[in-house]
């Protein structure tokens, strides 16, 4: 039984940086990095969708996602740095949504670091969120990499304190996809002010690192795959050698490079969305952009969801994404190509076919 | 004891099970060969089988496999042939929750038929052998099981006892000194691969059209097994056969449920025994808690703790205790599990770890009462004479 470990052992060693193949032996992690010390590695959970039905009843659906992923990260060895939960927390925003929520995630045992999705913050803006998990942006240093937490999914003002009767209403306004009363999500000139500030202590040659619940980039502006002053934050981190960007909200694994920053998503771990039709930009089939992902099962809850540990390896970001009853899969940074790769499915000639149901 | 052949080959077992037939004596094991040829005629309810290309069944082979089955000389302490627990008059299981073996040991799972293994697309609760061929290897040095420290006085047994030694020449044309474990375990492959079950009352019902097979309340238990129940999604039912299993691993609730505060720990302690180069046939035989790690001790994915294989469900009434560790009495605690979501006791904690297609299914004590029944229409009708003999 042995001669299984010696061989991946073997594999880790001759493959660099971490590019795991489709599953995803936690011994592994520890050999990827026996090298360097600075290198390290986080977990990242999020978009849990915590409902609340009533009284002590919550959708035990989304609870088991939430369950799952925070067991299973619990068991990576050695222990990730930290945590990130990347927003969603709670669907509908409320106390007793939020503190379920925060009771699950108590028992991870590393520290959690904490992103806002537009479901925890259209009831009260943040208000009992910040209670539980403090300052909606913030930024922390670690190991040699500069961490910056951003709250993206504000909008504008007139929308969010004068359009609706009820606080109530313009949580569920802001819940919907393609909601023509929606309003584009944005990171807002207090907190580009508060980050030019924070960026402009950092050395150039620093990694960079920022989490936003919404992508930091424009993709799909119907389902709010979007931030406003998207370019606006991306100009603020040209100047830095290496720069990363990871975000929830989508739940789907999406990756990119602008210039010198590479984009990555995460993974929910309540339900999937399909790609939505205007993401490849032409006129496209769904079918085709699905391939990498295998279509939701609905007899199993927990098809296509999942949650992530990242390697952090000289600056730059390799996703492992764990996803229940599917193949695992890693987008790593390609150094030659200067950009995030899928290592299963590189190129459209090397693609594995869909999975076949019965 | 040791010297005395016992031999409980019965030619009956032999007719019991369906069976075919094809080629004459092969010659050396080629392990590179792994094109497979299969039977022409399964047994109503069956998919055809697949026989390896270097492993034919013959007549004479299966014959062997037979006594080899039953040789309780094959132990340390001259007790424990397969049959032990894989016992032709119990379905080939041993009715036990976890299995006896040599000089009163338990081992930590119960023992899953050997009916229909042959179809399996990997052996053992948690896969960790890949056909009938490489499994027989592991229980024979299994220190819970036959207990052998090596395979040496299996082999002097087979190489000086002339009947061995004739059986192997004319089945596989070699003389004493040549035979090996791969022959001996080739052999046995081809016994099991006789030990199918089929033609139940289901199939009959199901893939004949024959209305009267089932009663109203097994009619019924069959539209809560591929309806409201969900089994059908893991113990599959295809259109012209039913192995009753998706060849995955689904972690349902079962023994994981009591040491879910254990499995960090449990798990980095048990991959750390493995990369040190840790037996894992023998480790999840011995340690309980091991054992309900599940298929996460054979491939290391986070994502398989306390995942176990889809069993056959074929035979299923005359198998119990039921699940990898035998903890269910009788398919009525079973249904129970399902219907409370994956808890056998309502109430209790379910683990997070969980498979997706577990939940809570809201049937009423009459539907439980039809899927048992159901249940119990899944007996083949070699299985049923046998079961009939015994009463
Ligand atoms: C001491 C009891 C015992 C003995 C003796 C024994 N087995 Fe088993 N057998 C088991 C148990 C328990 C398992 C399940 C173990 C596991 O999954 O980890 C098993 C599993 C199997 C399986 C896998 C079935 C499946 O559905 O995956 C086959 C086939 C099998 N045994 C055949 C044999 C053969 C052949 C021998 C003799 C060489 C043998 N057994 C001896 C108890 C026993
Ligand atoms: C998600 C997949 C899945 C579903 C759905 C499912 N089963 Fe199972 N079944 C399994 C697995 C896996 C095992 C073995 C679990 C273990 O031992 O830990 C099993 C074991 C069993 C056993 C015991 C078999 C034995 O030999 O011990 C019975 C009986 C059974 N299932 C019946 C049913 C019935 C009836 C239903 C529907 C109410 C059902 N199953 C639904 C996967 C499933
Ligand atoms: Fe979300
Ligand atoms: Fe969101």
């Amino acid at each position: 039984m042995s001669t299984i470990n010696n061989s991946r052992r073997n594999f880790i060693k001759h493959s660099g940086i971490a590019l795991l193949g489709s599953s995803l032996p936690i011994s592994l992690v520890e050999l990827a990095f026996a090298e360097t010390t600075q290198n390290f590695s986080f977990a990242y959970i999020s978009d849990s969708h915590i409902q609340h039905i009533k009284g002590a009843e919550f959708v035990r659906n989304w609870d088991q996602g939430l369950k799952r992923a925070v067991a299973e990260a619990n068991l990576l060895t050695p222990k990730p740095d930290f945590v990130i939960f990347g927003g969603d927390l709670a669907q509908l925003g409320t106390k007793e949504e939020l503190d379920h929520g925060a009771e699950m995630l108590s028992a991870l045992s590393p520290k959690v670091h904490h992103v806002m999705g537009e479901h925890d913050y259209y009831l009260d803006l943040g208000e009992y969120w910040e209670k539980l998990f403090g300052p909606q942006y913030y930024s922390f240093d670690h190991k040699g990499v500069h961490f910056v937490v951003l709250n993206s999914i504000r909008t504008y003002d007139e929308w969010t304190y004068k359009r609706w009767p009820t606080n109530v209403q313009r949580m569920a306004e802001m819940a919907g996809l393609d909601n023509p009363n929606g309003s584009p999500f944005m990171v807002g000139d207090e907190q580009r002010k508060w980050l030019k500030a924070d960026l402009a202590k950092i050395p150039k040659t620093t990694p960079v690192v920022v989490f936003s619940h919404s992508p930091l980039q424009k993709i799909y502006k119907g389902w709010n795959f979007w931030t406003e002053d998207a370019e606006q934050i991306q100009a603020m981190l040209k100047p830095f050698k290496q720069a990363s960007v990871i975000y929830g909200h989508v739940h789907q694994i999406q990756y990119n490079q602008i210039g010198n920053i590479s984009f990555n998503s995460v993974m929910a771990t309540a339900w999937p969305w399909p790609y939505p039709q205007a993401y490849a930009q032409a006129e496209q089939y769904l079918p085709k952009l699905t391939v990498p992902m295998n279509r939701a099962d609905p007899f199993f809850e927990r098809d296509a969801t999942g949650w992530q540990f990242i390697n952090m390896a000289n600056g730059r970001v390799d996703m492992h994404f764990s996803l229940d009853s599917n193949n695992s899969r890693t987008v790593g940074f390609n150094k030659s190509k200067k950009r995030p790769e899928d290592t299963v499915y590189p190129s459209e000639a090397k693609r594995t076919a869909p999975q076949t149901h019965y | 004891m040791r010297f005395i052949i016992v031999l409980t080959l019965s030619i009956t077992s032999l007719f019991a099970y369906a069976q075919f037939v094809t080629g004459n004596a092969d010659t050396k094991p080629s392990p590179g060969t792994i094109k497979q040829q299969s039977n022409p005629k399964p047994m109503l309810g069956l998919p055809p089988l697949i026989i390896p290309v270097d492993n034919p069944q013959t007549q004479a082979k299966i014959e062997l496999g037979n006594k080899l089955f039953h040789d309780k000389r094959f132990s340390i302490d001259g007790t424990v042939s397969c049959s032990n627990c894989h016992d032709d008059n119990k379905a080939f299981t041993d009715n036990l929750p976890v299995s006896l073996g040599n000089n009163g040991k338990f081992g930590t799972r119960n023992a899953p038929t050997v009916i229909n293994a042959a179809y399996n697309k990997v052996q053992f609760w948690d896969g960790r052998e890949p056909d009938l061929e490489s499994q027989s290897k592991q229980p024979l040095i299994n220190p819970v099981e036959h207990g052998l420290s090596d395979y040496k006085p299996l082999l002097t047994i087979v190489q000086t006892d002339p009947e061995y030694v004739t059986a192997f020449k004319s089945v596989f044309n070699i003389n004493e000194k040549a035979i090996t474990m791969d022959y001996v375990a080739k052999a046995i492959a081809s016994f099991e691969r006789t030990v199918l079950s089929g033609n139940s009352a289901f199939d009959r019902y199901y893939f004949k059209g024959d209305k009267t097979a089932l009663s109203e309340a097994q009619m019924r238990g069959l539209q809560v097994f591929l309806g409201q129940g969900r089994c059908v999604s893991c113990h599959v039912i295809e259109n012209d056969q039913a192995l009753f299993t998706d060849s995955k691993f689904h972690n349902i609730g079962i023994g994981i449920n009591q040491i879910q505060q254990d499995v960090p720990k449990l798990a980095e302690a048990f991959l750390a025994a493995k990369n040190k180069g840790a037996n894992v046939d023998i480790s999840v035989l011995s340690d309980k808690k091991s054992s309900e790690l599940g298929r996460f001790a054979v491939t290391d994915v986070l994502s398989e703790v306390g995942a176990f294989k889809t069993p056959t469900l074929r035979d299923i009434e005359l198998t119990a205790p039921y699940m990898h560790d035998g903890s269910l009495k009788n398919l009525n605690d079973v249904v129970k599990h399902y219907n409370n979501g994956g808890v056998t006791k309502v109430g209790d904690p379910v683990n997070p770890y969980l498979s997706g297609g577990i939940r809570p299914l809201k049937l009423d004590n009459n539907q439980i009462d039809d899927l048992v029944a159901f249940l119990k229409a899944l007996t083949g009708s070699k299985a049923a004479n046998l079961a009939a003999k015994e009463n």
